[in-house]
């Protein structure tokens, strides 16, 4: 699908997430105006604090946003993801540009200029307000302009702690290997970004007492400032109306940021639009274990959970195989720790699959890990970095089968193992067991005969005090308890990787399909 | 070579033959500071009184002991970093003396707001200091705003001094600083410390950066006008010929002090060697 095609077949999602950006954007610089230019207005009158001021501006400049977003996480506690984080990120970046523009705006002002305000008797801010903030009007406008650029392009990557915006597009299309979707969020973003500049730049120019004759001009660009000023206002109240319906009575379902996951959030979310009166609000593609953070502070309801995940990576247990127990535990835990409630597992086990190809099984007949030990000697392996340095990946699986390979194996990125396999440049690869590109390469997964890997059974988790608000959810979901095996996740999944449809529609006709066969029964 | 720079300067501003000001027109009494003609009892305008200014360590003016009279052009004379423009901003208190008083209108400069001493004494700089994104009407009408006059009183009286210092308020008044030639701009200055009416006025070397043509026009212009006004000022200058022009008195400053304090006729024939440098440079 091009790019023009598929921006007309979403037109609606499209504008809400250039919406969402903009607000983002407009809010973050919004209040770094409002908070710079005193703080630099400050500054020039108290030119021993500057130097450390715009240090520590300069500081927050550098972290990475990723990091920002990061250290943001634990520090606003409850409202650790979403628009609020984000936010904060963006009005920190920024700041500097803003306030350093009004310092330097202020002190460029010619100092016979201002030795003449004072002999006329003006008060210091008489003397701000009539002259030092005209003058430096344009250089204020020129950090703005930087400020909502750098807004625009650092606001793409707020997608990455549920803020939405159109780097959920671009987050998408990176993880779907979709040019298409990249291009859909990016576009927009440049566009904005040029849009922006180029409108702040023009204000500028027009704001520059140097440059232009005569009032008219001027005075012009003040009244399109004001007017400018006015649009964003009414944009900000609109969008605000926009994103604020979803908060009505309803549900907020999360995923983490991969196909499955999405999927799964998806599942849960037209299950309960189809079956109750709920309104469901999608906090989608939340990265690192937000979505846990989420559950916790109340800002999402349920998403799907694995149990090893939990067991391990959550609740820090040292990693068991068996997988009642691990449920069992999980559940336990999670109500007791957190208040939360696991349903009834979803059917599959999204573990480390042990992959081969498919050929090669055949020849060799080989169905399990032990079986195909024997030739590991002769084999090379390729593993993605997150297998080569869990506790539970590649150094306790190549002991607990004893595996020697013939060179160490290579260290790649995940989805290139796939690849790098089917094209025959490693024998041996530790993929996910729901991968759609398992069936679609043609790849054989070895039976983990000795019960190595701990399970990673899918469930939905839920708030305790949501079930208790809407006592029919639970039915409602574990209705689909059972329903998904690995053979349908693979296909789930390849729907949406490989054949680039829409989760929306795959999950429609999976949830049909699920009626469908009810009914027969 | 034009002879008569005066002559040449007509030429440069026609439009200032057709206005002749009254001084009638400038004598209305805005200010809060007290006119010459109610207290003509009191003879000095400005007193400096054992008057030091030190900053880091370093005597910029000491030991300054001399009155300005009411109505006189005193100029101060002296080279750079002598302790001239010093001098003049500890009158409007844009610096603070660390030793001694200096009293205008018979009140210490720390008694008055400096804010409203400001106000009540027109100050002109060497770059002018115009505001560039004022008109030159809005430049002019600074201080009557900021003393709050009625806006009609105000704009009459822009008109009134522009066509005082020779600009046709109709062909000038609208447009910007940079729009105006450099002698037009410190037109512009002048008209603007006269505009509340000050009875005493500033000036830092205000002709210091026009051609020299333009500066003589203008010199013998504002000697005529300063003469008319009957205004107390103070003139900063390091050209000797425009001390001779302006000066009822000469003050001469040499490394931070006055050094001699005289008439032009004493000044020509002062002892002083410094006073004699200056002569010196114009005898040919």
């Amino acid at each position: 699908m091009n790019l023009f095609d598929f921006i007309i077949r979403n037109r609606g999602e499209v504008l809400q997430l250039t919406a969402e950006h903009l607000v983002l954007v407009l809010i973050a610089t919004g209040a770094a105006v409002v908070v710079g230019v005193p703080v630099g207005i400050l500054l020039t009158r108290r030119t021993s604090l500057a130097k450390p001021v715009l240090a520590f501006a300069n500081v927050l400049q550098t972290i990475p946003s990723l990091a920002l977003f990061g250290f943001l996480i634990p520090l606003l506690g409850s409202y650790g993801i979403g628009r609020v984080p984000a936010i904060i990120a963006l009005f920190l970046y920024s700041l500097l540009p803003i306030i350093r523009n009004t310092f330097t705006g202020i002190n460029g002002v010619d100092p016979a200029v201002r030795e003449a305000a004072r002999g006329m008797g003006m008060t210091d801010w008489q003397m701000l307000t009539q002259v030092e903030l005209p003058l430096a009007l344009n250089v204020i406008v020129a950090g703005v302009r930087v400020a909502t650029v750098i807004s625009v392009g650092t606001a793409t990557i707020a997608a990455a702690i549920g803020a939405g915006g159109l780097g959920t597009y671009i987050f998408r299309g990176l993880r779907m290997n979709d040019n298409t979707l990249i291009l859909a969020g990016a576009l927009p973003a440049a566009l904005m970004a040029l849009g922006a500049d180029f409108v702040l730049g023009w204000l500028e120019r027009v704001l520059s007492p140097g440059t232009t004759t005569g009032t008219a001009k001027r005075q012009t660009g003040v009244f399109v400032g004001i007017g400018a000023a006015t649009a964003v206002i009414v944009v900000l109240v609109i969008a605000s109306g926009v994103l604020s319906k979803n908060s009505r009575q309803g549900v907020v379902v999360g995923s983490k940021d991969f196909t499955e996951q999405v999927i799964l959030g998806e599942l849960l979310a037209q299950t309960i639009e189809r079956e109750s009166e709920l309104a469901v609000e999608r906090r989608f593609e939340l990265g690192g274990d937000l979505c846990h953070r989420g559950m916790l502070a109340g800002e999402i309801d349920m998403y799907v959970e694995y149990t090893g995940t939990a067991f391990a990576a959550i609740l820090k247990h040292k990693p068991i195989s068996d997988a009642k127990q691990v449920y069992d535990q999980v559940k336990s835990d999670y109500k007791s720790r957190f208040d939360l409630d696991w349903l009834d597992q979803l059917g599959y086990n999204n573990t480390f699959a042990i992959l081969i190809r498919g050929d090669v099984a055949r020849r060799l007949n080989l169905r399990t890990i032990s079986e195909a030990a024997k030739y590991a000697p002769e084999w090379r392996a390729g593993f993605g970095q997150d297998f080569m340095s869990r506790e539970d990946g590649y150094p306790g699986f190549a002991k607990a089968y004893g595996l020697k390979f013939a060179e160490a194996p290579r260290e790649m990125d995940l989805s290139l193992t796939y690849r790098a396999l089917a094209a025959s440049q490693v024998d041996l690869i530790a993929g996910n067991s729901t991968d759609g590109l398992i069936d679609k390469l043609g790849l054989f997964q070895l039976e983990d005969d000795r019960h190595y890997f701990p399970p990673y059974e899918a469930a939905p988790v839920v708030r305790h005090e949501v079930l208790e608000r809407y006592p029919q959810l639970t039915a409602l979901l574990e209705s689909l308890a059972g329903k998904i095996t690995n053979e349908q996740m693979r296909k789930l999944n390849y729907a949406v990787d490989g054949e680039k449809r829409q989760v929306r529609d795959v999950v429609r006709e999976f949830l049909d399909g699920l009626k469908n066969q009810s009914a027969v029964r | 070579m034009v002879s008569d720079p005066f002559k040449y300067f007509m030429n440069q501003t026609p439009n200032q033959s057709e206005q002749n000001p009254t001084d009638s027109a400038l004598s209305t009494q805005h200010s809060a500071l007290p006119s010459r003609t109610q207290h003509s009892s009191l003879p000095s305008a400005i007193q400096f009184r054992n008057v030091a200014l030190k900053i880091n360590q370093k005597d910029l003016v000491s030991g300054l002991n001399f009155d300005v009279i009411r109505g006189e052009t005193l100029v101060l004379l002296g080279r750079s970093g002598s302790g001239k423009t010093t001098t003049l901003k500890l009158i409007n208190r844009l610096l603070e003396p660390t030793g001694g008083e200096i009293l205008v209108e018979s009140k210490t400069t720390s008694e008055w707001d400096p804010i409203e001493l400001r106000r009540d004494i027109g100050y002109v700089i060497q770059d002018t200091g115009l505001f560039p994104h004022f008109t030159v009407e809005r430049n002019i009408a600074v201080v009557p705003r900021l003393k709050g006059w009625p806006e009609d009183k105000t704009n009459e009286r822009v008109r009134e001094l522009l066509n005082l210092v020779g600009l046709n308020p109709d062909v000038f008044a609208k447009r910007y600083p940079r729009e105006l030639s450099g002698g037009q701009r410190q037109r512009v200055g002048v008209a603007r410390a006269l505009a509340a009416d000050p009875p005493i006025v500033l000036m830092d070397e205000p002709f210091g950066a026009l051609d020299p043509l333009t500066r003589a026009g203008l010199q013998r212009e504002f000697a005529d006008l300063s003469r008319r006004l009957g205004k107390t000022i103070v003139f900063v200058t390091h050209d000797i010929r425009e001390a001779y022009t302006l000066a009822s008195r000469i003050g001469l400053f040499k490394d931070g002090h006055l050094v001699e304090l005289a008439t032009p006729d004493e000044f020509a024939a002062s002892t002083d060697p410094e006073a004699k440098a200056f002569n010196d440079s114009i005898k040919s």
